[in-house]
Parts: structure tokens; C-alpha cells; sequence
């Protein structure tokens, strides 16, 4: 175990899946002599070349279509967006290409590429530049979605997504970059997708959450503790297609209880799809609906004021986790 | 259908009568009967959502994918059939395809517009016009990278000149180009139309060639329904872009004599004197007549390949009609290749 940021996890899951197959490169925008906007590929032209490190265009369509072409081809492109906001330019190379060329072709091709990069708010870049897109990606069949809490995830599903055989969006939270954690050493430590984690355990409320959403709850939890006696167990989905529920539902049978936390809107969200699935599976055991905290439902405003007051904090959860035990008041 | 052997034509003394073109023509009247037949398969309701057939532009096809080896590798937009059957796809597969069977060429998931047979080097049809133009620069990168001189061909209408992955993929075609690692040939059919908007209507600069020169990619012009010429351009720019890994565009001027697809009966578009005027340059006509001046191909001949054709067509059409529809289980297979559980819960099919 070696103490590493979650920048540093990325790049270290890169670079060592680059030394381990040829097949493996990356391209995106000011990634090479740039050295990357959040300097996530901070040295990597110098070590493996242009051929290798490819400095595209500002031209997103471009870079996730050309990756879908040599992922076909049995190369393992990894795609950086400066921002997931610029990933919408390509939705046409992802959804309806990387997406679907596995089925429409009756699976004669592996579409092995993954298209990765920051998402989320908090720093006052405003509406174009701030939104967060896990439901919009996880609702299509045909590609992954990934989104990593802590760095030793970061490291370990950025793994499993370079080596796997499908496309990959894997969404980064660029508030969590310079956050610590132990990360295994071993260069062939990997994260499965499809392994919803407890991060914390607790008897009476569960919190449902993933990426930096989910290191808000674990600071509640132990607040809510400490403070109110209240146990909340905290459960880390870590990937939202595939979608592994069965941890929720085994959590939700004992607390009776749960709350969905995301930072995106709260229509047609992914806590709408988790809220959703634990009443389907869980209805007899619950003492409480569903209870979600989430975004306003707001373009991202520029003001400091104005973007607090947008993104959900620490008070919304315990305010969803007293409403769903009917302690608040 | 056996793919049209490139041949060395200096062993023949007039090269005109080497037997790849009887071959070709062979190929090309194929097409067209196979595509009639999906016509009225179509209208029988054997063939459902779209149906766009290339009858018109066969020369197009088989000109310039007679010209490639067999592990170089084609994409195509939603008019694919032809390509599928120059590059030597089963023809009762590719119309299983159509008719929705587990035996078609793609599983029975793909149709018309997304036939796909990696084994002969057909990497995909494409339903959204000008999509998959990115998708092949990115194939071109690939074989390069993989230190092989296989390369890519890129179909495409004039149609798909105009949305933004036609200009991003060709401005970095051109790019990868410079490094000698886009090994790529662009193919724009143009047939006149984009559906039933015309060049004129649709481009603001008509002289389509030119808006590829501004990305630095060599580009010249073909009359796509005369064969002779576009195996002739193909054979040069083949072989230029083998040696040097960088891209070329090869405007390919043709004309579809059928509808936009199978639902374009009246045709609004244009006047039925334009479509008979055109006729008039039926690609099989100007290689048979060809063939028959300098070569001494005979009526019988010709009705010989045509008979030959019409058989293999109605042989393809049987096979799509007795063979068994896609197993239920086939839904759920090749959505993606692995990880855990899927989002939704499966429903009784499997």
C-alpha cells in the first residue's frame, strides 16, 4: 500500500497499463506537451512518444469516434475530456457508435476503449462547465459507467476498464483529485465493475451514494454518530452500469430505511433509478419512502453564493436521513 | 459470392479483356439482381424498417474494392449491400439479414443498414450519415500502429459532407496523415443527393472535392459509372496510400436510379426525365458494351452471368426465407462482453 492522490491513481493506472500492453494509448486534448489542463498526463509524452500520446484537435467528435475505430481494430485507446461538459459533442460517437457496434454487428468486435475525464461542481466555472452525467450515460445499454470515490478505486477500475473489452465512461470528480488514500502497489490490483462496496456500516439508516457524494455521506455518517446516535450505513455503488443492488437491498432489509445522494438533478436522475428499484425489491421493509438528496434543479450559477446554495452538502443528508426515521422537527 | 480476383493485367494482351472484368461484370450484375430482389421482398413485407439499394452505383463498389487486398478493410454508410457482396459476404446471409434471421450476416441485430462481416473486411454499415467516417480514420491509425500495410476505405454519400464528424475526421485524418499513420481512402458517392436534397441545395460549395483539399488531402474526381476509370484510379491511389499511410478522397460520381429507400416511390425531388437520362449510363451497360467492342463478349455470355445471377439471387432470398428466426435468447447476447449484473432486471426470455 503506498498513500496517493486520486490524480495520481489515474495516472498511475494509466501508465502502467501502457507499460504493460503496446496496445494501449491515449489521446485528448493539451494531453501531450500541455502536459494535460489538471496535469493528469503529467509526463506521459516524454516516457511513450506522440505515437502513443496523441495531442488531438479540439475536436471531441473526432477523438471518441477515431478511439471506437481502433478499439474495433484491437487497440485499447483511452480518451481524455478536458471536461465530461465537452463529451456531449461526441454523445453520437458514444451512444449510437461505441455503444452499439457490439450488438448491430452480432458481436464480431470488442469495442475496448474508454472515454474518461472530470465531472461536477465546485469551483465557479458555471453552467456549461459543472454538470455531472452518470444518468445520462447509464441509461444507455452497451457501455459501462464508472464512477470512483476514493483512489484506490480510481486506480483499480481504471484498470479493469483498460483491460476490458467493452467502452468505458469513466467519470472523475474533479473535487476528489487531490484527495488521499492507500492504493494497492500491485501492478495487477484491479477493481471489478458490478461490486457495490459498504463503505460503512450501520443499523438505521442506509445511505446509497458513489463518487464524491458518497466521501460527503461517510462524513455525515460519523457526524450523525457521534453527534445523534444515529448508525448510518453507507454504501458505495462505485459503478452505475452495471448497477449492483443487492448490497442495498441486503442493507435496506435490516435498516428499513435509505436515502439516495447524488449531485445532478434530481429529475430523471440516477437516484430517481435507485429510489425506483429498492421500492420495487424492498416495499415490505421499508419504514420510510426513498428519501433523495440531490442538485437543484438549476443551471450551474456562477456567484459562490448562488453555486452553494445549487450542490447538495452535509445539512441536506441529515436532513434526508432524520425525514426518512421521522426525527426531524 | 467469391470476391473478384485482382489480377496482374500485364499477362493478357489487351488488358480491357483480362478475365477480371468479365469477372466484375459478373459481380455487378449480381448486385443489381440481388438488389431487385430486396426491392420486391420489401414490398412482399418479407423486409422491414429501411431499405436503401445501390442499383446505379455498382461500379463504385466493385471498382474500387476489387482493387484491395484481402485483409484491407471497408466501412460503409446505410447503402452497404453491395460492398458487402463485393467483398465476397454470403449473399444468403446478407439477405437473412434483411429478412430479420438469426443466420443474417449480423445475427439478425443489425439490417439493412448495419450489415457487418469482419471476416471479409467489412467493418460496418452505419445508420447516421457521416458518423462512422471517424470510426475508419481511427481503424486507418490503428493498422498503421500495428506496424501492418493494411488500409481502410471509407464510403460515404455527398449527403455526409456537411454534419461536424465528416470535418473532424477528415482534419485529423490529415493530420495523422503528416506522421504517415493514417492509412485511409475516403470514397464520396455522389450520387446528387443527400436523401432528396440536392448537391446545390445542400453544399454551399458544389465542387465537393475541394472542401477535402482543405484538409490537406489529395483528392480527385471519377465518373463513378464507368468501371474502367475507377479501378483505374483506384489501382494508383491503392497502392499510394499503401506506400505512404497517408490519406486520399476519391469523389466517385454516380447516381442511384432507385428511390432514396424503398419507401421513396414518388420521388418529388426530381423530374423522371433526370432519372432517364441518366439510366442512359447504366454502369453494366458501359462495361458489357465494353467487353462486347474489344473483347468479343457475346449476347450469350452476358445472358449466361445474367442467368447465373438471377439464381444466386433467388438461391439467397430462399435461404433468408426457410431460415429460423433469431433465438429469443439472442436479445440479450452482445450488448456488452462482460461485468456483472445487468442494470435491468431480465424479463422472462431467457
Amino acid at each position: 500500500m503506498s498513500e496517493k492522490s486520486y490524480r495520481d491513481a489515474i495516472r498511475d493506472a494509466m501508465m502502467e497499463e501502457m507499460d504493460r500492453d503496446p496496445n494501449v494509448l491515449i489521446m485528448g486534448e493539451d494531453i501531450g506537451v500541455y502536459e494535460g489542463t489538471f496535469r493528469i498526463t503529467a509526463g506521459m509524452l516524454k516516457k511513450y512518444g506522440p505515437k502513443r500520446v496523441i495531442d488531438t484537435p479540439i475536436a471531441e467528435a473526432g477523438m471518441a469516434g477515431t478511439a471506437v475505430g481502433m478499439a474495433m481494430l484491437g487497440l485499447r485507446p483511452i480518451v481524455e475530456m478536458m471536461t465530461m461538459n465537452f463529451a456531449i459533442v461526441a454523445a453520437d460517437q458514444i451512444l449510437n457508435h461505441a455503444a452499439k457496434v457490439r450488438y448491430f454487428s452480432g458481436g464480431q468486435v470488442d469495442v475496448p476503449m474508454v472515454i474518461r475525464g472530470p465531472q461536477g461542481a465546485g469551483v465557479q466555472l458555471s453552467a456549461q462547465h459543472s454538470q455531472s452525467f452518470e444518468s445520462f450515460y447509464a441509461h444507455f445499454p452497451g457501455i459501462h459507467v464508472v464512477a470512483p470515490g476514493t483512489p484506490a478505486d480510481a486506480k483499480g477500475m481504471l484498470k479493469t476498464a483498460i483491460r476490458g473489452k467493452d467502452p468505458v465512461i469513466f467519470l472523475e470528480s474533479a473535487a476528489l483529485y487531490g484527495m488521499k488514500g492507500e492504493v494497492p502497489d500491485d501492478p495487477d490490483f484491479t477493481v471489478p465493475f458490478g461490486k457495490s462496496r459498504v463503505a460503512r456500516e450501520g443499523k438505521d439508516v442506509t445511505i446509497v451514494s458513489y463518487s464524491r457524494m458518497m466521501q460527503l455521506s461517510l462524513s455525515v455518517a460519523e457526524k450523525l454518530a457521534k453527534d445523534e446516535n444515529i448508525e448510518c450505513e453507507v454504501i458505495d455503488l462505485r459503478t452505475l452500469r452495471p448497477l449492483d443492488m443487492e448490497p442495498v437491498y441486503a442493507s435496506v432489509a435490516r435498516t428499513h430505511r435509505a436515502v439516495v445522494v447524488q449531485e445532478q438533478w434530481k429529475p430523471f436522475g440516477a437516484a430517481a433509478e435507485i429510489a425506483a428499484s429498492i421500492t420495487e425489491a424492498c416495499f415490505d421493509d421499508l419504514d420510510a419512502p426513498v428519501y433523495r438528496v440531490t442538485g437543484e434543479d438549476v443551471p450551474m450559477p456562477y456567484a459562490r453564493n448562488l453555486e452553494l446554495l445549487a450542490t447538495p452538502h452535509e445539512e441536506h443528508i441529515v436532513r434526508g436521513v432524520k425525514k426518512v426515521m421521522y426525527a426531524h422537527g | 459470392m467469391a470476391k473478384a480476383k485482382k489480377e496482374s493485367s500485364s499477362a493478357v494482351a489487351d488488358p480491357a479483356c483480362a478475365p477480371e472484368w468479365s469477372d466484375l461484370l459478373r459481380q455487378m450484375i449480381f448486385i443489381r439482381r440481388f438488389e431487385e430482389a430486396t426491392e420486391r421482398e420489401f414490398r412482399k413485407g418479407k423486409i422491414g424498417g429501411y431499405l436503401h439499394v445501390y442499383i446505379g452505383q455498382e461500379a463504385v463498389a466493385s471498382g474500387i474494392i476489387s482493387a484491395l487486398d484481402d485483409d484491407d478493410i471497408v466501412f460503409c454508410g446505410y447503402r452497404d449491400h453491395a460492398q458487402a457482396l463485393a467483398l465476397g459476404s454470403d449473399p444468403g446471409k446478407v439477405m437473412a439479414e434483411l429478412f430479420g434471421k438469426g443466420a443474417g450476416i449480423s445475427r439478425g441485430k443489425g439490417g439493412s443498414m448495419h450489415l457487418f462481416d469482419a471476416e471479409h473486411g467489412l467493418y460496418g454499415g452505419y445508420g447516421i450519415v457521416g458518423g462512422h467516417l471517424t470510426l475508419a480514420a481511427g481503424a486507418a491509425y490503428a493498422l498503421r500502429y500495428q506496424g501492418t500495410d493494411r488500409i481502410a476505405v471509407c464510403y460515404f454519400g455527398d449527403g455526409a459532407m456537411n454534419i461536424g464528424s465528416f470535418h473532424e475526421a477528415l482534419n485529423m485524418a490529415g493530420l495523422w496523415g503528416h506522421q504517415g499513420m493514417c492509412p485511409i481512402i475516403f470514397i464520396i458517392e455522389n450520387n446528387g443527393y443527400a436523401m432528396g436534397t440536392s448537391v446545390e441545395r445542400h453544399s454551399a460549395l458544389t465542387d465537393l472535392s475541394a472542401r477535402v483539399r482543405a484538409y490537406d488531402i489529395p483528392t480527385e474526381k471519377v465518373d463513378g459509372q464507368d468501371i474502367f476509370a475507377v479501378r483505374g484510379v483506384a489501382d494508383r491511389v491503392v497502392r499510394q496510400v499503401r506506400e505512404t499511410g497517408k490519406p486520399y478522397c476519391i469523389e466517385a460520381v454516380t447516381y442511384r436510379f432507385s428511390g432514396h429507400g424503398a419507401a421513396d416511390l414518388l420521388q418529388p425531388y426530381r423530374a423522371k426525365e433526370e432519372v432517364e437520362k441518366h439510366r442512359q449510363r447504366d454502369p453494366i451497360t458501359i462495361l458489357r458494351n465494353r467487353l462486347s467492342e474489344v473483347c468479343g463478349l457475346s449476347d450469350e455470355d452476358v445472358k449466361a452471368m445474367d442467368d447465373w445471377a438471377t439464381a444466386e439471387a433467388a438461391k439467397a432470398v430462399k435461404f433468408a426465407e426457410e431460415a429460423p428466426l433469431a433465438e429469443p435468447h439472442e436479445l440479450f447476447e452482445d450488448v456488452v462482453a462482460e461485468h456483472g449484473p445487468r442494470p435491468v432486471r431480465e424479463s422472462e426470455h431467457e
